[in-house]
C-alpha cells in the first residue's frame, strides 16, 4: 500500500511538472478553449458557433458535455472555460452563487430573451374561450383534472430543480390546479407531443427559446405581471397575504466563464463577451434541427457563411 | 404464503409459525396505520428538531478534502487531478486510435494518422471471434458491428467503445488486486465487504459530484465513476474463485516449494482463470450499463446520443443507439465468455508447425490493419463509411408511438386509473402513514427471528440513519415505489421462468429477451412509457418493473434447474402429477434460490430509482438527483446512503431466510 501510494505521489510531481510551464505561456495560449455542451439543441448551437469563431481566431477548442448546473463547480476551477447559455430565468441563483466566489465572471447577455410561463395547446381556446386570461383557466380548471388530481387541473411543472415557484403561485392565486413535476425537461415535452398527437387538455410549463413552441401551435397564460415586488412582498398584488401572486419573469440568456482565463485568452474572452443573437434567429436555427432533421453543423455552418460580417465583428481583438 | 406446503414434516410446523408472525405483523401494521391519528405526533411523524446536522457535516468534509486537505509535498486535489491526467492520456490515445486519428504538429503542417478503419476492426474481431469460439461467435460479432456501420452510428460508438477499452482493464486489475488481499487476509475481507455493498447500492449520481470536482469535468470523470460502480464484482469474484481452487492444487504448489508470490500469480490465479473471467465479463456489462450516466458528465458517445435523441422527442433515433450500446455490450460479453471458455492446450501436446503458422490469424490481423490503413489514406469509403449509405427506421418507431398513443391511450388510461386508485395510491398512504417505530420494530423482530441479535441491531441502525437525516417520508414513498415493482416483477417473472424452464428452447428465448430488456437503457422506453402513460407514479412502475424483471426470470430457471435430481425422482416414484411436481416438489426447493433472484430484482429496483426521477417521482432517487443538479455533495450522499440502507436491509433479511430455508431441506 505504501508503494502504491509512493507511485502515485511521484506520478503527481509528474503532472505538475507537465502542467506548470503549459499555464506560464500566457497571455495567449495555446491551452484548449473548453466550452460546455449540454442537452439541448440551442445551446448546442450557440456554442458550436462561438466554438467555430474561436477556431477562426486560432484557439485551441475543445467541447466538454456537462450538467447545466452542475457545471458551476467545473467553471469556478477552470475546469471548464465558459458556457453560452445561463437562462436568468432557472439559473440566475446558480450564476449569482458561483460569481460570488470570485472564480466565474459574467460575460454578458447573449442577446436572447428568455420567456416563461403556463402554456396551453392553441386546441384548448376552443373549450375554454376566455383563455389566455388566468381567471377564465381557472374557471374550466375540471377540463385538465386527471383521475389523480381528482377535481382539480393537473399542471405539469418543470423538474423541482428549475424552482419557478408554481405551488406558490397556485396557492397565493387560489387556483384549483395541482402542479405535478416532471422529472426532466424530456418528460415534461414527451406528455405534450402525446397530448397534442391526441388533441386531448394539456397545461404545462413551456420556455422559449425552444423547438416546442415552433412546433406546437399553443398560447402563454396570462397571468397578472410579473414584478419583483410582487415576488418579495406579500402586500403587492391581488392576494394580500402572499407573495408570488404573479406571472413569471422574463429574463435575458448570459454567458459566464473562468475568472482566471481573462489572463489566458484575453482576446477570446472579448470575442465571447461581443457574441450576440436574437431569438428570433435562434428560434429558426434550432427549428433547423429539430424539426428540420438538419446537423448542427450544417446548421451552424450555412449561418456562419451567410452572415460573415457578424461574427467577424466580434474578432476584432484578435485581427 | 409459500412453505406451508411443502411435505417435509419439521418444517410445516415451523413455517406455519412463520406464518403467524407474519400475520402478526400485518395486524400490528394495520392497526397502529388505523390509530395513527390518536398516536403521539412524533410517532407518526419524526420531529424535525430530532434531526442532525449529516448533510452540511459532509459538504463541509467535501470542502476541507478539496481546499485544504494536504499530503504535505502536494495537496489532495492535486494528488486526484494527477490521477485524471494519467487517465486522460491513455483516454486521447484511445480516442485517437478509434475514433479521431492522431495530429501530430500544428496548423497547415499538421500530419494525421487516421483512425483504425472500420472494415479493418470489424475483420480483426472477426477473427479473433473465430479463434476463441466457433462460426455462430464470428457471424453475431460481425452482425453486431456491420449494425452500427449501417446504422450510423460507429463515430459515437468508438468513443465509447474507447472509454470501455481504458476503464475496464483497470477495474479488473483494481478488482483482482483487492480480492486477492481480501483473499489472504481476513481482516481485508472485513473491511472490504462493507465498502463493497456501499459502492453497489449507492445510486451513482450520489457521488458523482464529489468526482467531478476532485477529478474535474470531462470523460475522465465518467470514466473514473464507471469504474466504482462496475469493479465490485470483480473484487466478489475473485475471492470466490480463489476459494474455490481445488485443494490439490493449493497443495501440489507448496510442494513445488513455490515462494508465496509464486503460488499466487502462478499457481491460485490460472486455477481461478474462468471464475475471474466472469467477474471480467460483470465488469464489461456494467461499465456499458453506465453509459447513459457517464454521458451526461462529459463522456460523450452513444450515451449522449441517447439523450440528445430523446430531448428532441426523436424516439426513433433515441431507439437506434440504444440498440447500438446493446450489441456493443452483447457482442464485447459473448466474446469475453468465449474468451473465458476457451480449452486450454491438451498436456503433452506438441505444438505443430513454424510460428507463423501457428499463429495466423494474429499475423492475419497486423497485416489487414496495416493495408487498410494505406487502402484508407486513398479510398475514403475504406477510412470512413459514407454517410450517404446509412439507413435509419427512426421516423418508423415515431410512428409506432403516435399510433399507439392515438389508439390504445384511452384503454390504457382506464387500466391505469384503476390499478392507481385501487391499489397504488392506498398502499402509499398506508406507507407514509405506518409509524416509523412500528416499522422498525417489525423489522428488527424479524432480523431477531432469522439471524439472532445482530440482524435484530442492523435494520435499528439504518433505520436510525434514514430518520435522524430527515427522509423517512421519502424513504417510505421509496420503500412503496419498489416494492410494488417487485411484487409485480415477481408475479411476472416467476411463472414466466417456470414456462421457460421446460425446453431449451424457450429457455434461449427468455434469456435473450431479458439479456436486451436488461442492457438497452432504460431511458430509451422511459419517453414513449411517458407518453402513453404521462408523469407519475405509474409511469416510474412500468419502467422499474421492466428493469427488475431479468433476474427474477433468471433465477427461477436457475433454481428450477438446480432441484437435485433424485428428489425429482422420488416425487415421481410417489407418482406425482405434473402439477403435483412443479408445487409441491419442485417450486418448494427451488424457493431459496428464486428468492435470491428476488432480492437481487429488490437491488435492480433501487438502482433504477434514478432513472424514475427522471420521470418526476417524490422518493430518495428525486433526492439524489437534485443534488446533483444543485452539486450539493452532503445532500447527494446522504440520501445515496438512504438507499444503500433500504437495500442492504432488504439483503440482509433475505439472504438469511434463504440460508436458513436452505438448511431446513437439506440443500445448502
Amino acid at each position: 500500500m505504501k508503494k502504491l501510494f509512493r507511485r502515485a505521489a511521484a506520478a503527481g510531481v509528474l503532472a505538475l511538472a507537465f502542467a506548470a510551464p503549459a499555464a506560464a505561456e500566457a497571455p495567449e495560449s495555446d491551452e484548449p478553449i473548453k466550452l460546455t455542451l449540454h442537452d439541448w439543441s440551442g445551446q448546442y448551437i450557440t456554442t458550436t458557433i462561438m466554438g467555430n469563431v474561436l477556431k477562426s481566431m486560432g484557439y485551441n477548442v475543445e467541447y466538454v458535455q456537462a450538467d447545466y448546473l452542475a457545471q458551476f463547480a467545473g467553471i469556478e476551477t477552470g475546469d471548464l472555460t465558459a458556457a453560452m447559455e445561463l437562462w436568468d430565468t432557472t439559473a440566475a441563483e446558480a450564476l449569482a452563487a458561483s460569481v460570488a466566489t470570485g472564480n466565474t465572471i459574467d460575460l454578458g447577455e447573449t442577446g436572447m430573451q428568455a420567456k416563461e410561463e403556463w402554456w396551453y395547446p392553441i386546441y384548448m381556446k376552443e373549450q375554454c374561450p376566455g383563455l389566455p386570461d388566468w381567471q377564465a383557466l381557472n374557471a374550466c380548471a375540471e377540463l385538465f383534472a386527471t383521475p389523480e388530481t381528482g377535481s382539480k387541473g393537473r399542471y405539469l411543472g418543470g423538474p423541482v430543480t428549475w424552482g419557478g415557484y408554481d405551488d406558490e403561485r397556485v396557492e397565493a392565486l387560489d387556483m384549483d390546479f395541482e402542479v405535478v413535476h416532471a422529472g426532466t425537461d424530456a418528460a415534461l415535452f414527451a406528455e405534450l407531443e402525446s397530448a397534442y398527437q391526441r388533441q386531448a387538455p394539456f397545461l404545462g410549463w413551456v420556455y422559449a427559446p425552444h423547438w416546442a413552441p415552433a412546433k406546437y401551435e399553443g398560447e402563454w397564460v396570462e397571468f397578472p405581471p410579473y414584478s419583483a415586488e410582487c415576488y418579495n412582498d406579500p402586500s403587492v398584488g391581488i392576494n394580500p397575504d402572499m407573495a408570488y401572486d404573479c406571472g413569471k419573469p422574463s429574463g435575458l440568456v448570459r454567458k459566464a466563464g473562468w475568472a482566471g482565463g481573462e489572463a489566458v485568452w484575453p482576446c477570446a474572452y472579448e470575442a465571447i463577451r461581443a457574441f450576440t443573437i436574437d431569438n428570433a434567429t435562434m428560434g429558426q436555427l434550432v427549428a433547423e434541427v429539430d424539426l428540420e432533421g438538419k446537423s448542427v453543423d450544417e446548421v451552424v455552418d450555412a449561418w456562419m457563411a451567410d452572415n460573415e460580417a457578424t461574427w467577424q465583428s466580434w474578432t476584432a481583438c484578435g485581427s | 404464503m409459500t412453505a406451508a406446503t411443502i411435505a417435509v414434516p419439521r418444517p410445516r410446523r415451523r413455517s406455519l409459525g412463520a406464518a403467524r408472525y407474519w400475520l402478526a405483523a400485518a395486524v400490528l401494521a394495520g392497526v397502529s396505520v388505523a390509530l395513527s391519528d390518536r398516536l403521539p405526533e412524533w410517532m407518526v411523524e419524526y420531529p424535525r428538531a430530532w434531526r442532525m446536522p449529516i448533510e452540511s457535516s459532509i459538504s463541509s468534509a467535501m470542502k476541507w478534502l478539496i481546499n485544504d486537505a494536504n499530503f504535505g509535498l502536494f495537496t489532495f486535489q492535486e494528488f486526484t487531478r494527477s490521477i485524471s491526467w494519467c487517465f486522460n492520456w491513455l483516454l486521447q490515445a484511445a480516442y485517437g486510435l478509434l475514433a479521431h486519428g492522431f495530429t501530430i504538429g500544428k496548423g497547415e503542417e499538421a500530419i494525421l494518422i487516421p483512425h483504425v478503419s472500420w472494415i479493418a476492426l470489424i475483420a480483426v474481431l472477426v477473427l479473433f471471434a473465430r479463434r476463441v469460439g466457433d462460426r455462430g461467435l464470428a457471424v453475431f460479432v460481425a452482425f453486431c458491428f456491420a449494425y452500427l456501420v449501417v446504422f450510423g452510428q460507429w463515430a459515437s460508438a468508438m468513443v465509447t467503445l474507447a472509454s470501455i477499452v481504458i476503464s475496464v482493464p483497470f477495474g479488473v486489475a483494481a478488482g483482482l488486486l483487492v480480492g486477492i488481499a481480501a483473499y489472504r487476509k481476513p481482516w481485508v475481507e472485513r473491511a472490504v465487504t462493507p465498502v463493497l455493498d456501499l459502492m453497489q447500492t449507492v445510486p451513482v449520481f450520489a457521488y458523482l459530484v464529489p468526482i467531478l470536482f476532485l477529478f474535474g469535468f470531462g470523460p475522465v470523470a465518467a470514466m473514473i465513476a464507471t469504474m466504482i460502480y462496475a469493479a465490485p464484482p470483480m473484487v466478489r469474484l475473485t475471492v470466490l474463485a480463489l476459494r474455490g481452487v481445488p485443494e490439490e492444487i493449493k497443495e501440489y504448489g507448496r510442494m513445488a516449494g513455490c515462494s508465496q508470490r509464486q503460488h499466487m500469480w502462478k499457481v491460485m490465479v490460472p486455477a481461478a482463470k474462468s471464475g475471474l473471467l466472469v467477474g471480467l465479463n460483470q465488469v464489461v456489462m456494467l461499465s456499458l450499463n453506465m453509459v447513459i450516466i457517464a454521458s451526461m458528465i462529459g463522456a460523450g458517445g452513444l450515451g449522449f446520443d441517447v439523450l440528445h435523441a430523446l430531448r428532441r422527442l426523436a424516439i426513433g433515433e433515441g431507439l437506434e443507439a440504444g440498440i447500438a450500446i446493446t450489441l456493443l455490450a452483447i457482442a464485447l460479453d459473448r466474446l469475453s465468455q468465449a474468451a473465458a471458455t476457451v480449452p486450454p492446450p491438451a498436456h503433452g501436446t506438441v505444438r505443430s508447425g513454424s510460428w507463423l503458422m501457428r499463429n495466423r490469424l494474429a499475423v492475419a490481423a497486423v497485416v489487414l490493419l496495416a493495408l487498410s490503413m494505406a487502402a484508407g489514406a486513398v479510398i475514403p469509403f475504406v477510412a470512413d463509411y459514407p454517410e450517404s449509405l446509412t439507413i435509419t427506421t427512426g421516423k418508423f418507431w415515431d410512428h409506432v408511438v403516435e399510433w399507439l398513443n392515438i389508439n390504445l391511450y384511452d384503454t390504457i388510461t382506464v387500466v391505469k386509473t384503476w390499478l392507481l386508485v385501487n391499489i397504488m395510491l392506498p398502499i402509499k398512504g398506508f406507507m407514509v402513514a405506518l409509524p416509523w417505530p412500528v416499522l422498525l420494530g417489525i423489522l428488527a423482530f424479524a432480523g431477531w427471528r432469522l439471524g439472532g441479535w445482530r440482524l435484530a441491531l442492523l435494520p435499528l441502525a439504518l433505520g436510525a440513519f434514514i430518520l435522524l437525516t430527515g427522509n423517512w417520508e421519502k424513504a417510505m414513498i421509496t420503500v412503496y415505489l419498489c416494492g410494488l415493482s417487485v411484487v409485480i416483477a415477481a408475479l411476472i417473472g416467476i411463472p414466466l421462468g417456470i414456462w421457460a424452464v421446460a425446453n431449451r428452447r424457450r429457455t434461449r428465448a427468455t434469456l435473450t429477451v431479458i439479456d436486451t430488456l436488461q442492457t438497452l437503457p432504460s431511458f430509451v422506453y422511459l419517453i414513449p412509457v411517458i407518453m402513453l402513460f404521462s408523469v407519475g407514479d405509474f409511469s416510474a412502475m412500468i419502467a422499474v418493473v421492466a428493469y427488475a424483471l431479468a433476474p427474477a426470470v433468471r433465477y427461477t430457471i436457475h433454481g428450477l434447474n438446480q432441484v437435485p435430481e433424485h428428489l425429482v425422482e422420488a416425487g415421481r416414484a410417489q407418482g406425482c402429477s405434473r402439477a403435483q411436481m412443479l408445487w409441491k416438489v419442485r417450486l418448494p426447493l427451488a424457493m431459496p434460490e428464486i428468492m435470491l433472484g428476488l432480492n437481487q430484482t429488490i437491488m435492480m429496483a433501487l438502482s433504477m430509482l434514478v432513472i424514475t426521477a427522471l420521470v418526476g417521482t417524490r422518493d430518495l432517487g428525486q433526492e439524489v438527483f437534485s443534488a446533483l443538479a444543485k452539486a450539493d455533495t452532503g445532500k447527494g450522499i446522504v440520501a445515496g446512503l438512504c438507499v444503500a440502507f433500504i437495500a442492504i436491509t432488504a439483503d440482509r433479511l433475505i439472504q438469511a431466510w434463504s440460508r436458513r430455508r436452505k438448511a431446513q431441506l437439506g440443500i445448502a
